[in-house]
């Protein structure tokens, strides 16, 4: 029994990312998101009796702040793919019948201290690789016998840089391509107030020469950890003709899909586990991914973008680098992809890999069509990955 | 150098029991790697069940070390400041000529320069302690 069309997303509120914020605290942050959501759908706090947070900033918690009794609730380990999981997740809860209006929130504040190098490692859950080892007196895990004593690189940026390594050796993807994704996704947020780096354009020069963060990957193809959060809500597609939003229907849902903790346990380090999670929501919604209109794809680093959207068809695997070359992917282009700078160029919210809220504001906004100097043309079907 | 004067981390096993032995190996500069008895294929890293059939019974076995660098990155910012003085170094993923992948450092060669995926490696071995040793690996001698 498909549950093609009978959830669909009719609220969301971002908060703007940005490095600090000061004297606010995860919770406040996060009540903020969530309170901004329920009035842009058009609800109540009280109507919430759906929540689905990320582990670093769990459900309970959240609920035990905001005064909210779910009646279904859950907290996501996904990292970068927690807001898609949230909206595929809460999709089924409200097709089932065990919540009404589910709300979604993720993101947090970054204290001045957090990431960088520490010799205890960093904190939270980080995609793409296990966080660094605990402190010695710490419990030890498969990291710290295979992987800490031979030096990781700082953050989540090793496993991508294997990642980008093997691509360009298995496909022949280029340097110049990967600074295209990463210049078009900063065109697409030079007019977003939302963006960490609004009004601040870059070129393929500027991407080259900016430092290796650790070879091959360039500091301007790698998020930037900030403060920001993002929530939305979603109901059944009867309950969200009701509201004020155009509703954006949930046409086809895939995954959550893993298959390692670590990349370097990936038995195709240049693959993601979205060849396993898009075929399910492609079939679901009757489309193929070449009808998709448009693209918000979870992006920690240019080459996690690109694999994803190869992974999902979008262009024959190997090939993303000549379709960014030959493709303009500005939200004025033939295929827009990550139309608000996504979080290369919008900042990534701390806690478990912001929570991909980037991504699934964006494709509500550009859906509602909402999106004022952004808005894409085509915005009927979108493709979201986290 | 005594183990007090390294400061980087030294190799802390989930269950010392199962890779001791692998450990007390690499110190007589031998890799040892799992093998199991039922399907017979390697694996790494080492756990109690062999991730390909599941069973239960698998023994070490001695490999030749030599294998090709699967893919790398340069290490510029290390998590753990302790490598700081390293840098820069690489932090490879090594296909044995076994078939199974390992986590190490790419060394004796210029680094990034000479550096290159698939290029051929054997494993070397660093006495970074008194008590312990690290597998790592260089250009394979032709």
């Amino acid at each position: 029994m498909s549950i093609r069309g009978s959830a669909a997303i009719v609220g969301y509120h971002e908060i703007p990312t940005r490095r600090m914020y000061q004297g606010r605290s995860n919770w406040s942050l996060l009540t903020e998101a969530a309170l901004g959501a329920i009035r842009d759908a058009g609800l109540r706090k009280d109507d919430i009796d759906g929540l689905i947070c990320q582990e670093a900033f769990n459900s309970l918690t959240v609920a035990e702040y905001m005064g909210i009794k779910p009646k279904f609730t859950m907290s996501m380990t996904l990292h970068g793919a927690t807001g898609t999981g949230s909206v595929a997740t809460a999709a089924m809860a409200v097709s089932a019948g065990l919540a009404n209006y589910v709300l979604c929130v993720m993101g947090g504040t970054r204290d001045a201290e957090s990431g960088g190098q520490q010799p205890g490692g960093f904190r939270g859950a980080q995609p793409g690789g296990r966080p660094a080892p605990p402190p010695p007196s710490g419990r030890p895990t498969f990291g710290t016998e295979w992987e800490a004593p031979f030096g990781p690189v700082v953050s989540a940026n090793g496993g991508y840089g294997l990642m980008k390594q093997r691509h360009m050796y298995e496909y022949g993807s280029m340097q110049e391509q990967f600074a295209k994704c990463a210049v078009d996704q900063r065109y697409n947020a030079l007019l977003d107030p939302n963006s960490a780096f609004s009004g601040q354009p870059i070129t393929v020069e500027d991407v080259l020469n900016s430092r290796y963060t650790n070879d091959p990957l360039h500091l301007l193809e790698c998020v930037m950890p900030c403060s920001g959060g993002g929530a939305w809500i979603v109901t059944t597609a009867e309950r969200a003709r009701a509201l004020p939003n155009p509703p954006v229907y949930i046409l086809g849902i895939g995954g959550p899909a893993t298959s390692h903790d670590t990349i370097a346990q990936e038995s195709d380090v240049a693959t993601t586990p979205v060849v396993l999670s898009a075929p399910v929501a492609l079939q679901m919604a009757g489309y193929k991914a070449k009808d998709m209109q448009f693209a918000e794809f979870y992006d920690c680093y240019t080459i996690l973008v690109m694999s994803c959207l190869e992974d999902a068809g979008i262009c024959p695997k190997g090939e993303i680098g000549r379709f960014y070359a030959d493709t303009d992917t500005t939200y004025k282009g033939a295929f827009p992809i990550n139309t608000n700078g996504g979080q290369i160029s919008g900042g990534q919210p701390v806690g478990g890999g912001g929570g991909n809220t980037k991504q699934i504001v964006e494709a509500a906004r550009q859906i509602m069509g909402r999106a004022g100097q952004r808005q894409v043309a085509r915005n009927g079907l979108c493709l979201v990955n986290g | 150098m005594t183990t007090s004067e390294y400061r980087k981390p030294l190799p802390r096993g989930e269950d010392p029991a199962l890779t001791d032995s692998f450990w007390e190996a690499v110190k007589r500069h031998e890799l040892l790697i799992p093998r199991c008895v039922k399907c017979n294929k390697f694996f790494w890293y080492p756990r109690q069940e062999c991730p390909y059939c599941m069973q239960r019974d698998w023994n070490w076995e001695k490999v030749s070390g030599k294998g090709r660098l699967h893919t790398f990155t340069v290490v510029r910012q290390p998590q753990n400041p302790a490598f700081n003085d390293d840098v820069p170094y690489v932090y490879a993923i090594v296909q044995l000529d076994e078939g199974v992948r390992m986590v190490s450092n790419v060394i004796g060669c210029k680094i990034p320069d000479d550096v290159k995926v698939d290029m051929a490696l054997e494993v070397t071995f660093d006495d970074v302690t008194e008590e312990q040793t690290l597998f790592k690996f260089k250009p394979a001698s032709s």
